[in-house]
């Protein structure tokens, strides 16, 4: 069992130090924040890695931080094999929120990429069936965003906004 | 209803609708099947029908404690599981210690609430393939831990009951003993259960061999509870990540073995939650002995809930799986974010995967075997 700096360790002596990041808040857990151009190679090699073997994806969260004009995904990851938890973070411009999807390594991406596009508005590259999925397709904007206004109609009926 | 020619194989295919009002969707759930006769091709499940947008009411509050009734209505038919897990991420964020009374009282409540919850999903299940008498016999049983909890709590489906480091009101004086006699009571039901549908041949019939979860698949779907142990992986958080006062019980984990079929069947998923009801039992009888007679519930809760900046991920086992709270917390009175992990919602995206190539029929089998709430997948 490994704890999340020595797997920032064990990262970085495998990627280099260039695009990866570690940090912790004041309480709680610590993350480790990663390039976008990285999170598909290094997801595959966490779950591959023998050293690594994080089998499963507990939680894909889409985050919309206002202040820096960003929009961020956070990975959970646990291994039931090797019973350790590691927390990965991309961040991207909200101009251009292109992530790369990593729903060939964990299928559990599929619907929780989907939920970050509709709830946030992140974009994943190379989704197999990137659409809203909670939301009806023709519906504007992306509630989660700190910033969103409901519209007052969908389709001629009042939403009660 | 529409007809189209495959482009693969040039056939005449068939596109219907199930749902979204269907009496064994268990909600409002849309299922476009594309089907070939009688056999599923494709399957895609449409959700969004009940979704209210909880997380960002939970961003929306001013206080942290206002989001707990909220979540007692994403898994409406085991809302103190709900509950249960998000006190637990608050208390982490504000590292407060719960008194033990209320942790106690807390796991009676939450095994209780996970015994009334797998009642329904057992009897619904039995309804969706037709046994109509087992589900009345089930509801019986589940009456009577409502009664319990709305004389507890005040409430029969959304409690509210749980706060942080706290309880919102003590149990009533007889609570003791009217669990344990419930306890004792409903043991002998388990097995009036098993001989009227978990044996009964045409049961069997409709459930061994279909949809059959294999384990690498459900690791790569991020499975969990009923459904993960029903391919025979032994993997309980309240044994292999606990939290509360789960590590002070004696309790097994059952796991399907393909006793009546294959590995991962709809079987299989179906006895593993009667066999954790047992446990359940179990782990109340336990906590009924161990829970101390005296101290002030409400003592410990906080006035103010301002947790330091950052943010946690806590997980618990409801009846229906990994329950995740993602909380961020910005030094404010409100969340930054809230994100909730449904279980139903996981496992609802494997339905693609495990109906493939299944009769229509057995459809109904295979989304009564995941035992999904609507309410929590559209949240």
């Amino acid at each position: 069992m490994k704890q999340p700096e020595e797997i920032f360790e064990y990262l970085k002596s495998e990627f280099g130090e260039e695009g990866l990041g570690f940090s912790t808040g004041d309480i709680g857990d610590p993350w480790i924040l990663i390039d976008a151009a990285l999170i598909k190679a290094i997801s595959k090699f966490l779950r591959d890695d023998p050293e690594m073997r994080f089998n499963t994806l507990m939680c894909l969260s889409g985050v919309h931080y206002p202040k820096e004009e960003e929009l961020g995904v956070t990975y959970h990851l646990h291994s039931t094999e090797l019973h350790q938890t590691v927390v990965l973070k991309v961040r991207v411009p909200i101009e251009k929120p292109n992530v790369p999807s990593v729903e060939t390594i964990w299928k559990t991406a599929d619907w929780h990429e989907r939920e970050a596009f509709d709830m946030v508005g992140l974009i994943f590259d190379d989704h197999p069936n990137h659409k809203r999925i909670l939301l009806p397709d023709d519906w504007e904007g992306h509630p989660l965003r700190k910033d969103y206004v409901q519209q007052e109609f969908y389709q001629g009926v009042t939403t009660g906004a | 209803m529409m007809e189209v020619i495959s482009k693969d194989t040039g056939k005449r295919e068939m596109v219907i609708n199930m749902g979204p009002q269907h009496p064994s969707t268990h909600g409002v759930l849309r299922l476009e099947l594309v089907l070939d006769g009688e056999v599923i091709k494709e399957a895609e499940p449409n959700i969004g029908y009940l979704h209210r947008c909880f997380e960002k009411y939970a961003e929306l509050m001013d206080d942290y404690a206002k989001v707990i009734p909220y979540t007692d209505r994403m898994d409406y038919v085991s809302a103190i599981n709900q509950e249960h897990g998000y006190v637990i991420a608050l208390e982490r964020m504000l590292e407060l210690e719960v008194p033990e009374r209320v942790e106690y009282i807390r796991v009676i409540m939450a095994e209780l609430q996970r015994i009334a919850s797998h009642l329904l999903g057992i009897g619904a299940f039995g309804l969706d393939l037709g046994a109509f008498t087992p589900f009345l016999y089930c509801f019986t049983e589940r009456e009577k831990i409502l009664d319990i909890f709305e004389r507890a709590t005040g409430a029969r489906l959304l409690y509210n009951y749980f706060a942080v480091a706290g309880l919102m009101r003590d149990v009533h004086p007889e609570f003791k003993t009217e669990t344990s006699d419930f306890v004792k009571t409903f043991r002998p039901k388990i097995k009036e259960l098993n001989d009227l549908l978990s044996y009964n041949s045409i049961f069997i019939k409709r459930t061994a061999n279909i949809g059959v979860l294999p384990e690498k698949v459900a690791f790569n779907y991020g499975a969990s509870g009923p459904v993960l142990r029903g391919s025979g992986v032994k993997w309980d958080l309240r044994k292999n990540d606990p939290y509360s006062i789960y590590d002070r019980f004696d309790f097994e984990i059952p796991v399907g073995s393909g006793e009546l079929g294959t590995l991962g069947d709809c079987w299989d998923r179906y006895i593993v939650r009667v066999r954790e009801m047992e446990q359940s039992l179990r782990i109340i009888e336990q906590a009924l002995d161990g829970m101390p007679d005296e101290g002030d519930v409400m003592a410990a809760i906080p006035k103010r809930i301002r947790p330091k900046e950052g943010e946690i991920y806590t997980r618990t086992e409801t009846p229906r799986g990994e329950l995740g709270y993602y909380i961020i917390s910005d030094k404010s009175a409100s969340a930054f974010r809230v994100k909730a992990r449904a279980p139903s919602f996981v496992h609802l995206s494997m339905l693609p995967a495990i109906s493939k190539g299944s009769l229509i029929a057995d459809m109904v089998a295979i989304v009564g075997s995941i035992d999904i709430v609507l309410g929590e997948v559209d949240r």
